[in-house]
């Protein structure tokens, strides 16, 4: 089953706000000089904050369920422009199992895929 | 610096003792755009204690957090973390090997509760970027 893809978007200071509550100060998601000086193309959101999008997303499809797990990869960096904001899409399908439901996620940035293969099970 | 080969197989000790509030889970949901309105922390809060834990084992072992990249994160969890949890985090770290120069650092992070139960278990790939990159 398809799930309705939701958008999100992701800003500097989203990134600021979540090296603040996640305690994740890695300069790379906020100075434009450290982050090109590692060889990345410009600031990248936190793979957390990518990952925490999709799982957004699904408690957002899954009101209430508890998650069993939760896993990717991060394949692609989410460049963060200093002005405006970048968006992401998450798309999910749902394939009912034994008490539990696994949801493959999709999710893009400019139509690439940033995560590999994210996956959820919840129970529902 | 390529990281010591010996680590692999290591546990850490563990993180300090970490109360979670509600104000806090508050803000870690308002951070991704969210509003929270009571209940269990999301899915992806437990990376607060498994960070922490990282930190500790990037300072011990003199690793800079900026030639860090986030490879893989894989989250098993026994129940969800809900405000008024005291946990802790213990890391090990569970394999190490080299590509193009970058070592590759897989870690697994126990989270835990004040009784010692596991509320969830997290794996996480590091990226170690060479000097040069």
């Amino acid at each position: 089953m398809s799930l309705p893809t939701r958008t999100f978007t992701i800003t500097r200071a989203d990134l600021a706000a979540y090296a603040a509550a996640s305690g994740d100060h890695n300069p790379i998601h906020q100075d434009e000089t450290v982050a090109r000086s590692v060889g990345l193309p410009g600031v990248i959101a936190h793979g957390m904050y990518t990952m925490a999008l999709a799982a957004r997303a699904v408690s957002e499809w899954f009101p209430g369920a508890e998650v069993v797990s939760l896993g990717c990869k991060f394949t692609n960096p989410v460049v963060v422009p200093a002005e405006g904001g970048v968006d992401i899409e998450v798309a999910g399908e749902a394939e009912a199992g034994d008490g539990v439901t696994t949801v493959r996620l999709t999710v893009t940035c400019a139509g690439q895929k940033v995560l590999g293969m994210p996956k959820a099970v919840v129970r529902a | 610096m390529p990281v010591d080969p010996s680590l692999v197989g290591r546990v850490f000790p563990p993180t300090r003792p970490y109360a979670v509030t509600e104000e806090h889970v508050r803000s870690f949901v308002a951070a991704i755009g969210g509003a929270y309105d009571g209940g269990p922390a999301p899915a992806t809060y437990p990376i607060v204690l498994a960070f922490e834990a990282m930190n500790a084992f990037l300072e011990t072992e003199a690793i800079e957090l900026h030639r860090i990249v986030h490879g893989e994160q894989r989250f098993s969890y026994e129940r969800p973390v809900v405000p008024g949890d005291v946990l802790v985090a213990t890391l090990t770290v569970s394999g190490l090997r080299q590509i193009a120069g970058n070592d590759i650092i897989g870690t697994t992070s126990e989270v835990t509760d004040e009784t010692g139960a596991l509320v969830c278990s997290t794996s996480a790939t590091l990226v170690h970027r060479a000097a040069d990159a």
